[in-house]
């Protein structure tokens, strides 16, 4: 290829959905023989760029260019034919067929014979050039992760890309399978192609990319070349921190509520487990747990929200907490919990404001007696709830389907709130939300510690959390930093702890 | 093409497509009768006639609709759940064959025998039923193959048992159990009509169903089990315990239907106690889009097209066998039509 310029121009692309603008006039150039590495937390508009790029989207606004030529807007194949791959988080291959069969399948010729006997060749070329070692006649179903990763980039070369679009490659790598990708991934630079490396695990993107771009709520946040740059630099460019800010007055301190004492837990495959975390939240104080996402916080909401039993301690009030440690068991300690994912484990959509609003509580009266609802109870708390979280929506029973993310969430808020809780979990509480949800949710949060509750908030925004915290942990790789009295952290502090820095060293 | 949910569907969105798949099914019908070569209003006429016709033509409907409404309801209570209970044949035999074991001596007065021999009967079915959920909670494995193929192991016992331990001497060399005391017999609720007490009790039973499903905690928990496990999980829903109560519901009352049949129709057990009543309970609980009201007006309908369809065949020359085209028919346009009062078809 021997355009002169960037190979890949995504030009001012803007998409908004509803109130939310998920892509804001964001530009993004790629060189020919160019690792650029896309950093952005959950949210912050990469998958929104790649939809569009990949045609599932149309922008409101923007234009892409491929090899100097204009990609045309919300067509699927127009990426593929123009170079573009893309390796997904989750593969797209068939079990029961062979390496080769899934690599050319969908190409032409047509014929089988055909296809197989040029293929055989050219697979083996590409694999031995960029060192992508797999068995081309293995069953799919017998290969190991990295190996299938090996197959899907396999499959895009094979179509002629130019541009590799690899979406968090390594979350589901061992570190020796990851090394083995990067070494084929410099090959592949070598040899004049380039690759756009979506990721928020920092040190990789500091081995491997020449250059970052940094989305946060939608826009470049920043770009920089990583060589004149640090791992704690583009942390603190991902969480934001730098904008001069209002914060709430601190609490006032009380007793212990709930402790974690060197709490472990083993991760699921992909995800970061908690290694040894000591935990102290105290009523009159909202705590908060800032960091990269992926680095332990959702296995730490899972232990406090009874989901996991983890080996160590979970004292309440002092007392181990109950050893059956199920979601029933931490609400009957009173832990109320806004989870994460409002829409796969905080609502059920099909079911309507008052069912989703007594989900909780329906076991107990007054919401139920020897077994029987009362319907007119349930019903009476969401009319309550409704009104006093401002909640639009036709009524007690609609379908929570109807209600838009932040209204959603203001009746979860609701329905954790009116228990009085003496601990609070909020993992991620506005995430999605528009700017007057935010206030509302973080308003909320902030009586629910003036009245003694204690308040953990785990979240990816650094503003947030230095706005409103008393106390703030760092979390990184499963472990957690010393409490930080928010009037002693400075963003650079925390950005370098982010980044796994003074953990490993002391660990 | 794709779809599109439709937030609020309007009242002839909700009424007019299954209103729709029904003119649809009635046309289809006419045209499979075209096709075996009779007059397709005639052979319409007789299948209704044949259904609802007259007096003795409706008590046969009615009977036929008995175990269908018990398998019925069993499979629209599991699937509530997202439990797919494909072994309401196999949990009805079980009930079947309780019935036998309890019911062919008398040793206690019949008030107390025959509740004991319902019971024992739901007992059975919801053990067999048992086995496969624990095995999807515990260890992942699919329900749909473990409940399917129970039926057929289930089959199996039953032949055994009626050549072998439960042969009915008596019975001049074919393969049926001795029969049940005859004071253990349902009684019939009008004297001299055939229709026995187990209508009135598949009634009683979708009454309970419903009133489980709308009133109860437990009917509350296995529709957020259903619609959203995690969510359900997350909130201490116990899903463990809310799919077990639910199988032992569903098996029980598929156990019902065989009670029900032995006890009120047949008086024995035999391998063709059962024409598939636990498959069709399936289109069933389907065609009454698993609300337990629905299951009763379905399973009549369903029982209707086939005692029809048997009394058509008899006096016209097309083979009844046309009942379980138009069964197929009539489930494929009802499932479409209530895809599409929730969905819009957009192009593009």
């Amino acid at each position: 290829m021997t355009t002169a310029g960037p190979v890949l121009r995504l030009d001012r692309i803007t998409k908004r959905f509803g109130p939310l603008l998920a892509n804001d006039a964001i530009s993004l150039e790629l060189n020919a023989g160019e690792v650029v590495a896309l950093l952005g937390e959950n949210g912050a508009g990469k998958s929104t760029l790649m939809n569009i790029l990949f045609g599932a989207y149309v922008a409101d606004g923007g234009s892409i260019t491929a090899f100097g030529r204009p990609l045309p807007p919300g067509n699927p194949r127009a990426a593929l034919n123009a170079g573009i791959g893309m390796v997904h988080q989750h593969f797209a291959l068939a079990d029961q067929m062979t390496v080769i069969e899934n690599i050319v399948l969908g190409t032409r010729p047509f014929t089988a014979r055909q296809r197989l006997a040029g293929a055989r060749a050219r697979i083996a070329r590409l694999a031995s050039d960029y060192g992508l070692a797999v068995s081309p006649e293995a069953k799919v179903g017998s290969l190991s992760v990295g190996e299938r990763q090996r197959v899907e980039i396999l499959k895009a070369l094979y179509r002629d890309a130019r541009i590799l679009i690899l979406d968090e490659p390594t979350a589901v790598l061992t570190p020796q399978e990851a090394d083995a990708l990067f070494a084929t991934l410099r090959r592949m630079v070598a040899g004049g192609l380039s690759v756009i490396f979506i990721s928020h695990k920092l040190h990789e993107v500091m081995a491997i990319a020449d250059r970052c771009v940094v989305l946060r709520h939608g826009r470049v946040a920043g770009e920089v070349r990583t060589a004149q740059t640090t791992a704690a630099a583009l942390a603190a460019l991902m969480v934001g921190g730098e904008v001069a800010r209002v914060s709430v007055p601190n609490g006032t301190r009380g007793a212990s509520l709930l402790r974690l004492l060197s709490v472990s837990t083993r991760g699921a495959s992909t995800a970061t487990g908690l290694r040894g975390v000591d935990l102290d939240l105290c009523a009159g104080q909202i705590t908060a747990i800032a960091g990269v996402s992926g680095n332990g916080q959702a296995a730490l909401a899972a232990v406090i929200g009874g989901l996991t039993v983890p080996e160590g301690r979970i004292e309440i009030d002092g007392a181990p907490a109950p050893a059956a440690w199920t979601p029933a068991a931490a609400l009957a300690a009173g832990i109320g919990r806004i989870p994460e994912d409002r829409h796969r484990e905080g609502t059920v959509a099909d079911m309507t404001l008052a069912e989703n609003a007594v989900l909780e509580t329906h076991g107990r009266p007054p919401v139920s007696r020897a077994g029987w609802m009362d319907w007119a109870a349930a019903t009476g708390r969401a009319v309550r709830i409704i009104a006093a979280y401002d909640i639009r929506c036709p009524g007690p029973d609609a379908r929570i389907r109807l209600l838009s993310g932040g209204n959603m969430q203001k009746l979860i808020l609701g329905r954790v709130l009116e228990g009085q809780p003496r601990v609070v979990l909020a993992n991620q509480p506005v995430r999605g939300l528009d700017v007057g949800a935010v206030a509302f949710v973080h308003a909320a949060l902030v009586a629910a510690r003036d009245r003694g509750a204690a308040v953990l908030l785990i979240s990816e925004d650094l503003d947030e959390i230095m706005t409103l915290s008393d106390v703030i942990h760092v979390i990184s790789r499963g472990r957690l930093s010393p409490p930080i009295p928010r009037d002693r952290a400075t963003v650079a502090d925390l950005g370098l702890r982010m980044a796994g820095q003074g953990l490993d060293r002391a660990a | 093409m794709r779809l599109e949910p439709v937030a609020d569907p309007s009242a002839l969105r909700r009424l007019g497509l299954p209103g729709g798949a029904i003119a649809a099914t009635i046309a289809t019908a006419a045209l499979l009768a075209l096709v075996a070569g009779a007059d397709p209003l005639a052979t319409l006429g007789l299948i209704v006639e044949g259904a609802v016709g007259s007096r003795l033509a409706i008590l046969e409907t009615l009977n036929r609709a008995t175990p269908l409404i018990f398998t019925g309801l069993a499979v629209a209570v599991a699937f509530r759940a997202r439990l797919w209970n494909i072994g309401a044949e196999a949990q009805l035999y079980a009930g079947a064959v309780m019935t036998v074991l309890l019911g062919a001596t008398s040793w206690g007065a019949v008030w107390l025998q025959l509740p004991v021999m319902a019971l024992a009967a739901i007992a059975a079915g919801a053990l067999l039923l048992l086995g496969p959920v624990l095995l999807k909670t515990r260890l992942g494995v699919d329900e749909v193959v473990t409940t399917l193929l129970l039926n057929f192991v289930m089959l199996l016992f039953v032949s055994w048992l009626v050549e072998g331990p439960l042969k009915d001497p008596a019975g001049m060399g074919w393969p049926k159990s001795v029969p049940v005391e005859r004071d253990l017999r349902l009684p019939r609720i009008v004297e001299g009509l055939r229709l026995h007490w187990g209508f009135a009790l598949a009634l009683i039973a979708a009454l309970a169903v419903w009133v489980m499903q709308t009133r109860t905690v437990l009917g509350f928990r296995i529709r957020a089990v259903g619609l959203n496990p995690q969510a359900a999980r997350f909130a201490g829903i116990p899903v463990t315990r809310v799919l077990i109560l639910t199988a032992l519901i569903s098996g029980g009352l598929a156990a019902l239907a065989g009670f029900s049949e032995v006890a009120g129709l047949k008086g024995h057990l035999s391998r063709d106690l059962s024409p598939g009543f636990g498959y069709t309970g399936i289109i069933v609980a389907m065609l009454a889009v698993l609300h337990p009201i629905g299951v009763v007006l379905a399973a009549v309908f369903v029982a209707g097209i086939f005692v029809g369809a048997d009394s058509m065949s008899r006096a016209a020359e097309v083979p009844s066998a046309i009942a379980d085209m138009i069964l197929a028919a009539a489930l494929l346009y009802m499932v479409l039509a209530l895809l599409l009062t929730r969905f819009r078809v957009v192009r593009g």
